[in-house]
């Protein structure tokens, strides 16, 4: 039980995993095993905001399944960045800044889209959970870089408020398997709350640049 | 420490309240190092030990429909065995025909010996804030507390073992949902951190065999013991994913995935955590 058919498993998209579950389990496979995606599925279950509409993987999480070493390249690669590009939107208005002072609230809150939180409350960015901003907030995590200084080391280029865009709409423009959420691209964040998160980075009077 | 927020404020909080009561100058440390502390200022003793007892008086009690104890429950080392039990889970069960961890292997003993209805067993299996632990929090925690010092030895034997095992692993890297989080998002590097607190790498045997042998635990934050099961499905809702199921084939899959690799590592659970 519990095996992978191989079947199933030549036909899954997340090849590289799918190869080596199959190399190991394929002598126990048994015809009635199920297939990956559907022991998943059978492992969850609706609650609040959170549907099972969120097992289903587009494309990029179903090649990103797989461990650093093992993310596409090449054409592969390629196609996952230029369909990330393609659905980049810019502000409407070509206003890339908000106010820093919301900017640095979406930074701090960790909250939003789990089935604990309340759907009716903003989404937070949790920028801090992976990056250093402001000088004096201690408390960021490290799995991302560092943005101490963003604006003040970078400028305000029309080139570079066009890749901060982009980065925070869909990072995988830039790195295919980005870990970082895709704050506009998934909905994550509206319009107003990236200008405002924009605007914490390249504000010279936000905290992030003193 | 100024301008916290989101869902950490439960440790935060203790954080501060350890960080002032014993004089710690709290922005030169992690969240670890003041833990760490805190484990120490307890010494041997564990508040779980209490639970652990609550667990023991609920293991040899005669409970549910027939009236009969758990102490002839079969943890996989022969019916009533539970010493380094523990240890040796998740495995394949043939009277089940399925791999079971713990909680799902006491859900089938109390259906078994003590005719309790199955969906009742695990309807309600973690206890809310403030609330008494449930029987499978105070039953995990004297179970675990009987394999203390036993190296960690999760079978890969049946080929159901080695299919759970494969589950979990494929699993750990499945990114889904929102915010595209696998649990490799946060646990597959070593020496990172999210806010102050330190991730463990779980693909690295050092920190996975430190994470495995410590659960269940003792939640500080939390004031209660909570299981593995409940570690799983904790990480799944930060995820954004939709509700870990109890006794499900990813939890279970997981959980063997995780004790493969701490193989060797002595139990030392319930442990201390945040």
């Amino acid at each position: 039980m519990r095996t992978f058919g191989w079947v199933k498993c030549v036909g899954a998209a997340v090849l590289s995993t799918a190869l080596v579950s199959c190399a190991s389990t394929a002598a126990d496979a048994q015809a009635q095993a199920p297939s990956f995606d559907d022991a998943v599925k059978s492992s969850f279950k609706e609650r609040g905001q959170a549907g099972m509409d969120r097992l289903n993987r587009n494309a990029m999480q179903l090649a990103c399944s797989v461990p650093a070493d093992q993310s596409p390249t090449g054409d592969a690669a390629k196609a996952i960045q230029e369909q990330a590009q393609a659905r980049v939107v810019f502000p409407a208005d070509g206003e890339y800044f908000g106010d820093w002072k919301a900017g640095e609230k979406i930074a701090q809150t960790g909250k939003g889209m789990q089935y604990s939180d309340d759907p009716a409350e903003p989404n937070g960015g949790n920028c801090y959970a992976c990056h250093q901003m402001a000088p004096d907030e201690i408390a960021y995590g490290t799995l991302g870089p560092s943005l101490k200084g963003y604006g003040k080391l970078r400028g305000t280029s029309d080139p570079m408020l066009q890749y901060t865009w982009t980065r925070l709409w869909n990072s995988h423009v830039y790195n295919v398997c980005s870990h970082m959420p895709r704050f506009g691209d998934a909905g994550i964040l509206t319009e107003q709350q990236l200008k405002d998160v924009m605007a914490y980075l390249f504000d010279p009077k936000s905290p992030v640049n003193q | 420490m100024k301008k916290m927020s989101g869902m950490r404020w439960p440790a935060l909080l203790a954080l501060t309240i350890m960080g002032c009561a014993s004089g710690v100058v709290v922005a030169q440390q992690s969240d670890d190092d003041i833990f760490a502390e805190y484990r120490e200022m307890f010494g041997d003793d564990n508040p779980a030990e209490l639970i652990e007892w609550q667990g023991e008086d609920l293991w040899k009690e005669a409970r549910g429909p027939k009236q009969a104890s758990l102490e002839q429950c079969d943890l996989g080392l022969g019916p009533g065995v539970v010493d380094g039990a523990y240890a040796q889970l998740p495995r394949f069960f043939a009277d089940a025909g399925r791999v079971m961890d713990l909680e799902s292997r006491l859900v089938y003993c109390m259906v078994e010996l003590q005719g309790f209805d199955k969906a009742e067993a695990a309807a309600k299996p973690y206890s809310g804030r403030g609330e008494e632990p449930s029987a499978l929090e105070a039953l995990s925690a004297f179970i675990a507390g009987r394999s203390k010092g036993t190296p960690v030895a999760v079978p890969q034997d049946h080929p159901a073992e080695r299919a759970a095992f494969e589950l979990g692993k494929q699993f750990f890297y499945l990114r889904a949902g929102p915010h595209d989080f696998s649990c490799a998002t946060c646990h597959s590097q070593s020496g990172k951190r999210i806010r102050l607190q330190a991730l463990p790498n779980l693909t690295a045997s050092e920190d996975a065999r430190k994470a495995f042998s410590t659960w269940p635990g003792y939640r500080i934050s939390q004031g209660t013991v909570r299981t593995m099961e409940w570690r799983m499905g904790d990480c799944a809702r930060q995820q954004r994913l939709p509700e870990m199921k109890f006794g499900s084939d990813v939890a279970i899959g997981l959980i063997t995935y995780l004790g493969v690799m701490a193989e060797g590592e002595p139990m030392d659970a319930p442990g201390l955590k945040r």
